[in-house]
């Protein structure tokens, strides 16, 4: 278990190293000098050539490379053209509401997901099947920053009941789990939720289905189990794969909220990177979508550790 | 002798090839939720192409009088938009750009990803490693955040948001075809193909390739639901289209301030977008469940 762990570690290390070079080189790939956005047009060649020195771009790019991958080691991202505060402090920030956001969705999107997959697969072809699929797909296929827009125009503009925008009193930095706070969660929650609902209902459905024409399954009823004793080793079987399809939803919802963020000016990653991209602030761009990445490869680590302790079935040597 | 043979050889996989496409058609035109689909997005697609000739109003022609009306107006059955501008020539317009903004996309990736990834599973080793390890690479993004780094960086544009969201599909694509070919690759008959003399490119050309398409197609058409929604995402926080281009994205965003005036009209372009996704991905479920001749 423990070789495999350290296996697993060991191979993380060449991803982060090419997700930080990726990062590094979106910067680079805008057409022109990185510094041409915030320079004003009429401004000297002088100074945008000591400009250049300061930020240190006058150097080769695998020194850029390694220099600004030895300061984001030591948590220096730089600093935000913006507002001029540390890349880090303003992302880590943000992160912290967006993490609020995909844990409540997740509570809702996976808890609905299993059930609708379970009885779907448990009752494959019957009406209580097609219900559920179709709900399902309609989650998957839904334009979600578009049904966070339906859903305030429902409950804010005709209904009055829920807010539209922000995260309540305190703004961005005072999140608290009362009613104050929570009623601003809700809409963004359940928007964000819908896709990993669709998700996990058709896995935890295709699983659950597979599982249950399986032999033993038959075996164990033969034995005289009783269903309620099937459907226990039916979610046995099923929840390392569940598991780690629900892992992999929660880092794309951590790392993909910025559409929903957007819709509902919610102060999370997401409303971040849209006012770096378009703020042209590129440090602050570079910071956000590294440490999202991170967050993402951390997670997919985690997830496949886990897996791997509550399967017997993966080797682990 | 030998000739007769080669000629029945080779006859033999073609008949039967046809065969199976032929009962695949047959299933899925037997499917009435794919057949539905296909009309409906037979509609969408052909509206888009003919709107110019179906007597619509004109897409960009404003009036400062006529903004935001509701929907059955009379000379605006769908409402007009917050420059005036007759709704339902919008949307109907606003397909043409849409559809290809989101499907282009799946197309370039389908290309690449299967291009790349049968290279990478035919030819193994170090190659196959050198490609794999790559797309590995952009594994660690989430899609949604990779599109939306790579336009962010690359600036607003249409070409832009195709390219972004090319580079997001082709990896997807390449694992799909590589993990297809490696299937394929140590099979009887390509034993048999390099046996008879022929060269790599050959039997990935006439022995491998019709074997694997099937299974990258459908893939890459459940795509295409995705690319439809991260493709008006893009326009809709302002990286896509730019104004006054009908676009369902970009009409969505702009109609966003509306909704406290004339909120149904205002969620008009996002059912237009949701009804090509959710059609997309019924049509691809329809042709997995009716490739599956097993069952």
């Amino acid at each position: 278990m423990l070789v495999y762990i350290a296996r697993r570690i060991v191979y993380v290390i060449p991803i982060v190293l090419s997700v930080a070079l990726v990062c590094f080189m979106l910067v680079h790939i805008t057409p022109g000098d990185p510094l041409v956005a915030i320079l004003p047009a009429d401004a000297s060649q002088e100074l945008a050539n000591q400009m250049r020195a300061a930020y240190g771009f006058d150097r080769p790019l695998p020194v850029q490379f390694w220099l600004w991958l030895w300061k984001a080691l030591n948590g220096d991202l730089g600093h935000s053209i913006a507002t001029g505060r540390p890349v880090l402090t303003e992302v880590l920030r943000a992160v912290g509401n967006t993490v609020t956001l995909a844990i409540a969705a997740a509570i809702i999107g996976f808890t609905l997901g299993l059930f609708f997959g379970l009885i779907a697969g448990y009752f494959r072809g019957t009406w209580i099947d097609r219900v559920a699929t179709s709900i399902a797909i309609a989650g998957v296929s839904v334009p979600h920053y578009w049904l966070g827009m339906v859903l305030v125009i429902i409950f804010s503009v005709e209904l009055n009941w829920l807010p539209a925008v922000g995260a309540g009193p305190g703004g961005s930095s005072a999140w608290g789990w009362d009613w104050d706070h929570i009623r601003y969660l809700i809409l963004p929650a359940v928007t964000t939720s819908v896709i990993p609902m669709g998700i996990v209902t058709r896995t935890v459905r295709s699983l659950t289905g597979d599982i249950l024409s399986q032999d033993f399954v038959e075996a164990l009823r033969a034995k005289g189990l009783r269903e309620t004793h099937v459907f226990r080793h039916v979610l046995k079987n099923a929840a390392p794969t569940a598991l780690a399809v629900m892992g992999l939803q929660l880092g794309y919802m951590l790392g993909g909220s910025i559409l929903i963020e957007t819709v509902f000016s919610w102060p999370g990653s997401g409303l971040l990177l849209n006012s770096a991209i378009f703020q042209r602030d590129l440090p602050l761009l570079q910071g956000t979508i590294l440490v999202l990445a991170l967050f993402f490869v951390f997670l997919n680590l985690i997830v496949d550790v886990v897996q791997a302790a509550i399967d017997p079935r993966i080797k682990r040597t | 002798m030998s000739a007769i043979t080669d000629a029945a050889l080779q006859a033999a996989p073609a008949d039967k090839a046809r065969g199976y496409w032929t009962t695949v058609g047959r299933r899925i035109s037997r499917d009435k939720v794919s057949m539905a689909c296909a009309v409906i997005l037979a509609l969408i697609f052909l509206s888009a192409v003919l709107a110019p000739w179906l007597g619509l109003a004109d897409p960009y022609q404003g009036s400062m009088i006529h903004r935001l009306r509701h929907i059955a107006t009379p000379g605006y059955p769908l409402g007009s938009d917050e420059l005036g501008r007759d709704m339902l020539a919008r949307l109907v317009y606003g397909g043409r750009l849409s559809l290809i903004i989101g499907i282009l996309p799946v197309i370039l990736g389908f290309l690449i990803g299967t291009s790349l990834g049968l290279i990478a599973g035919y030819a193994g080793g170090k190659v196959n490693t050198a490609i794999m390890r790559t797309v590995d690479v952009f594994y660690a993004f989430p899609s949604v955040l990779l599109a939306i780094a790579i336009s962010g960086a690359l600036g607003a544009g249409i070409v832009n948001s195709i390219v972004s969201l090319t580079i997001v599909f082709v990896p997807q694509i390449t694992r799909v075809a590589e993990s297809v070919t490696t299937g394929v690759r140590n099979m009887d008959f390509v034993e048999a193909a390099r046996a008879s003399g022929a060269g790599p490119f050959t039997i990935m050309r006439v022995h491998m390739l019709g074997n694997v398409l099937g299974p990258i197609f459908v893939y890459a058409t459940g795509l295409i639901s995705v690319s439809m929604i991260l493709a008006a995402g893009l326009s809709f926080l302002g990286l896509g289209t730019k104004p006054p281009e009908p676009e369902w994205g970009l009409m969505l965003n702009t109609l966003r301030t509306a909704i406290y005036v004339n909120p149904w009209v205002a969620a008009l372009p996002g059912v237009m977008i949701f009804a090509v996704s959710i059609c997309f991905n019924l049509l691809s479920d329809g042709m997995r469940g009716a490739m599956d001749i097993r069952n």
